[in-house]
């Protein structure tokens, strides 16, 4: 086990530590303590570890992550996790606005809230919040899922693309060409897949949810493309 | 972006450390904002007594003798404790608007910071640090009190263009963010009798609070009507001498997180604002939702 004491080292330096880990590695498990809420705690590692923060953290933590999997252990600043391209994130606490925009890849699951703009943008992305998503949640989501055992607030999903939204709560209000549709086998499937990875098996049933998606109304769709969504 | 901080005192054993307390959170602020940094604290009040301060670009000179010239223009004691370019002026509560016009003829060019019983704003151009290392407010103690650290998107970078804002006896505000419709109120507040010192928006909804406070309404109340009459991006902290309010627009892009204990509320535009306070691995910590007036009163 790596410690790094951030009320002692630079940011900088942890980053760099993080950074020069490059494929195979003996420097598996890293524990950051003091993170105070710092910016850009591990963004950018591109590494099959371990990294687990001590303590809440401020905007941009885990930024860009390819295969690592990063546990906060308390609540995590704006712009989690944003255009993750694999790996994992946990957070136990909450996350502010735009946790998991624009990510392509791995999975972000959140235990407490995510606030507003939650996977805006987002592009393959899985996101699983135990709690309530923020107004404007998956603005112009293109793929991937999201999973929300609680409440979803204002305009879901407004100028979706081809992401797939579950919701097991009450939905405020669905933004343009947001639309209910049908749980089919495939859709029961993706959400037990989704709550078992997500730490959240037992919590809910995949029964209890409900499925937005987009319309295509709104933007070129083509079933000829489908495939390739 | 702007930096926020603000903190709503419950426990009084806590009430000498509150400057020192609002400084360490502000200057963790910065770097969302080196322009000009400013605070109000409200504290010491003391019975049958009021507090004017004022601010000079040439103090030397305009304070020289302030207290002298204005005991023999309102016929009372008054006491003056000059902070570099600011000044606490001290007087009898039933002659606070006298000596307010007596100083306008007696030093014309000195600004009124704030007037009221308890509150105090000190506000300069420079970095939080310096500012607070100039006007000692790590030494004040008081029950509440509102920092703000600037980056000037729409007016200029000034002393009376930094915030907190004062518009009313013991109120004040500070914003991050922009209004867009703060021309029109401005208009419709000077017809009503408020008067502006500079261009700024957040002016505008600080003297939009105070109207509505001088209609009858309360704080929360004040706030609420905020978000129907205010357009822009806002996230206000208000301070009153009894009170402390946070509300945020619909889109809420503009960051605040507070965290409440048994001896505090505190309110900061990033969690690192707080992580110094006393019992904070145990506060609750929350993000304020957007469109939602929250408000503390003693």
């Amino acid at each position: 086990m790596q410690t790094f004491d951030l009320g002692a080292e630079s940011l900088r330096a942890l980053n760099s530590s993080l950074h020069a880990l490059k494929g195979q590695t003996n420097m598996t498990e890293w524990e950051v303590i003091n993170p105070k809420g710092a910016h850009a705690i591990a963004a950018g590692v591109d590494a099959p570890v371990d990294i687990t923060v001590r303590g809440s953290t401020g905007y941009y933590c885990a930024g860009m992550n390819k295969q690592a999997t990063i546990r906060i252990k308390g609540s995590a600043g704006p712009g989690v996790a944003e255009n993750m391209m694999s790996g994992t994130v946990i957070i136990d606490g909450d996350a502010s606005q735009y946790a998991g925009a624009t990510g392509r890849g791995g999975l972000l699951v959140i235990k407490g809230n995510a606030s507003s703009r939650c996977g805006i943008s987002m592009k393959g992305i899985d996101i699983v919040v135990h709690g309530n998503i923020g107004h404007m949640s998956c603005f112009m989501a293109q793929s991937g899922n999201v999973l929300v055992l609680g409440n979803a607030g204002e305009a879901l999903g407004d100028s979706l693309y081809e992401a797939r939204i579950f919701v097991r709560g009450s939905v405020k209000s669905l933004g343009a060409d947001c639309i209910e549709k049908e749980m089919r086998d495939e859709h029961f499937l993706i959400v037990e897949d989704l709550l078992r990875r997500g730490e959240a098996e037992g919590k809910a049933k995949p029964e209890e949810f409900r499925r937005y998606g987009s319309a295509r109304k709104l933007y070129t769709f083509n079933i000829d493309n489908a495939s390739s969504y | 972006m702007c930096g926020i901080v603000g903190l709503f005192l419950k426990d009084p054993k806590l009430e000498p450390h509150l400057g020192a307390m609002l400084t360490d959170m502000l200057i963790t602020m910065t770097d969302r904002g080196p322009d000009s940094a400013g605070i109000a604290i409200y504290g010491g009040a003391k019975d049958g007594l009021g507090k004017i301060t004022v601010q000079s670009a040439q103090p030397e000179r305009d304070f020289k003798d302030l207290d002298a010239d204005l005991h023999a223009a309102i016929g009372q004691p008054v006491a003056l404790l000059v902070k570099s370019t600011h000044a606490v002026i001290e007087v009898p509560l039933g002659q606070m608007d006298a000596a307010r016009s007596a100083l306008a003829h007696l030093r014309p060019e000195v600004k009124v910071m704030s007037a009221g019983d308890s509150i105090e704003i000190f506000k300069e151009v420079g970095l939080p640090k310096d500012v607070a290392r100039r006007f000692e407010v790590a030494k004040m103690h008081g029950t509440h009190g509102i920092g703000h650290t600037r980056m000037a998107t729409e007016s200029a970078v000034t002393t009376m263009g930094a915030h907190p804002f004062s518009t009313g006896p013991d109120q004040c505000l500070v914003h991050n963010g922009s209004l867009s419709n703060h021309n029109g109120l401005r208009r419709e507040l000077i017809r009503k009798g408020m008067t502006f010192e500079t261009q700024n928006d957040t002016e505008v909804a600080a003297a939009y609070v105070s109207q509505k406070l001088k209609e009858g309404e309360d704080l929360g109340t004040a706030l609420e009507s905020g978000l129907d009459d205010l357009d822009g991006f806002f996230t206000f902290v208000v301070g009153t001498k009894n009170g402390f309010g946070v509300v945020r627009d619909p889109i809420a892009c503009k960051p605040a997180v507070m965290a409440e204990t048994d001896q505090y509320v505190a309110f900061g535009s990033e969690y690192r604002a707080l992580v110094n306070l006393p019992g904070i691995e145990d506060a609750r910590v929350w993000e304020p939702e957007p469109a939602t007036v929250y408000f503390w009163e003693r």
